[in-house]
């Protein structure tokens, strides 16, 4: 307490009249609120910590997931989930700034660090939509089930697809024409389905087929995730070169369906949660975007409730009322929705 | 009707120019240090792989520096270090008893679970 420190004894205190916390009943009520919503995201993390203990798979590992930089592409393990941890423990200090220029009743200081708050809070609402975009989408390998029934998630740099030559015509496209759009979509859609045979050769919905004419992939390793009853691999065993490559694609291009994607939504029309995602558990995923989510939620209404003051803070409102505190309980909550992400993070991505 | 027996507490926190640039001052070595350990935190799980011996360190590892953010974003960002300090055990004390009783029952009866489904005799 900066101002009017007072000593005070506790018969005072507790006397009546006095707040024996010497606090005012709003921001008090702040505080409790926070107590409850923290027990509702410490029991969403506790009964992700359930299931990732009582499962008998594979858990993914948080830097093999998560490597993806956007433009980038792969091999950067963490760094993104680092950037948006940076962004909104950046946003909080802002937040704290705000505060204290209301403490000095510096009405031109708190305008300047809210707006930087209520900006850094897009950011981290803008990085969350790549961040599930690429979750959902996934790799451009996929997840992949090998001939012998174990199941491996493949890293590597995978080979452009040029075009496709039509072999044989079908309902659009006729023999010798040469498809140059949506090749990758097309392709994984066709590898999801088994429509790929042995050399390459793709069934398009049109009826007709055609050889796939692609760059070779570099680097291609598998590491074993799931293993099968006949299978004689093991859990983390890993496969490089032209071993990877064979065992791939024998797969891809066995005619049925072997491969995941990401983790989509409506795989089958029915489904509003992936049933299967490329990552590993099912759980998973639907921890993954819910615990996520809920969080995204809170930064969301985070951002709403900063504007809403900030409205307030433009227009003198506090001012005229002669103390910020409305300022400095949003400013509880926006703190608040940071040490959430601190321990999302740590649980979620890292350990 | 004016109420002159009610206390502003709102005022309170009011503090001086002086003040406010020593707090500045904390604030800011406080982000540094928040940035340095998720830096840290980054680079420890790339480069040290689940599979490795020390990986059970790194965990704890993870967790104490996760604690440390936590009790500086609290204590610092959030002001309550500079609460009463009844207010602080109200706030932190029914909440930590409830959630490290709930990870322990938790976590041991999911390893419990787990044992089960495998077929390991308990």
């Amino acid at each position: 307490m900066a101002g009017n420190t007072v000593q005070l004894d506790s018969k005072t205190l507790w006397g009546g009249k006095e707040s024996p916390f010497q606090t005012s009943y709003g921001k008090l009520m702040m505080w409790f609120f926070l107590v409850s919503d923290a027990l509702t995201f410490s029991g969403l993390l506790v009964a992700y910590g359930f299931v990732r203990h009582d499962t008998l798979e594979a858990w993914p590992i948080g830097e093999e997931t998560f490597n993806s930089l956007p433009f980038l592409g792969h091999g950067y393990p963490l760094i993104y989930v680092a950037l948006m941890t940076f962004i909104l423990i950046v946003s909080s200090v802002t937040m704290v700034l705000a505060v204290e220029a209301g403490h000095r009743m510096d009405k031109k200081g708190v305008v300047k660090w809210m707006i930087a708050t209520i900006i850094g809070g897009f950011f981290f609402l803008g990085s969350q939509v790549w961040e599930w975009s690429h979750f959902i989408h996934g790799s451009e390998f996929g997840r992949i089930e090998l001939m012998d029934g174990s199941e491996a998630i493949v890293k590597g740099h995978f080979g452009e697809i040029k075009n496709f030559t039509v072999l044989e015509s079908g309902l659009h496209h006729k023999k010798g024409d040469v498809i140059t759009d949506d090749l990758m979509h097309t392709f994984q859609h066709a590898a999801k389905e088994g429509h790929i045979e042995k050399g390459g050769k793709i069934h398009l919905h049109d009826g007709s087929v055609a050889q796939v004419n692609k760059a070779r992939d570099h680097d291609l390793e598998l590491t074993i995730k799931m293993i099968s009853s006949d299978s004689k691999r093991n859990i983390g065993d890993k496969i490089d070169g032209k071993e990877a490559e064979k065992l791939y694609y024998a797969s891809l291009y066995s005619g049925t369906p072997k491969v995941t994607y990401g983790a989509p939504w409506f795989e089958d029309g029915e489904h509003w949660l992936p049933t299967k995602n490329e990552y590993g558990p099912q759980q998973y995923a639907h921890f993954f975007f819910f615990i996520t989510g809920f969080h995204g939620f809170h930064v969301f209404s985070g951002v709403l409730i900063n504007i809403l003051i900030f409205i307030g803070v433009v227009k003198g409102t506090y001012h005229k009322r002669g103390h910020y505190e409305m300022v400095e309980k949003t400013g509880l909550y926006w703190h608040f929705v940071d040490l959430v992400w601190v321990f999302v993070f740590t649980f979620f991505y890292l350990v | 009707m004016e109420r002159d027996d009610l206390i502003e507490y709102s005022l309170n926190t009011h503090h001086s120019e002086e003040h406010g640039k020593a707090l500045r001052k904390k604030i800011l070595k406080v982000t540094l240090l928040l940035t340095v350990i998720t830096a840290v935190e980054v680079a420890l799980g790339a480069y040290i792989k689940q599979s490795s011996g020390v990986w059970i360190y790194v965990k704890w590892t993870f967790i104490a520096l996760t604690l440390l953010k936590a009790g500086y974003i609290v204590m610092v960002f959030m002001h309550l270090g500079d609460e009463r300090k009844w207010m602080r055990n109200v706030i932190l004390l029914p909440y930590a008893g409830f959630i490290l009783y709930l990870i322990f029952i938790a976590l041991t009866e999911a390893l419990a679970v787990g044992d089960a489904w495998s077929g390991v005799a308990i």
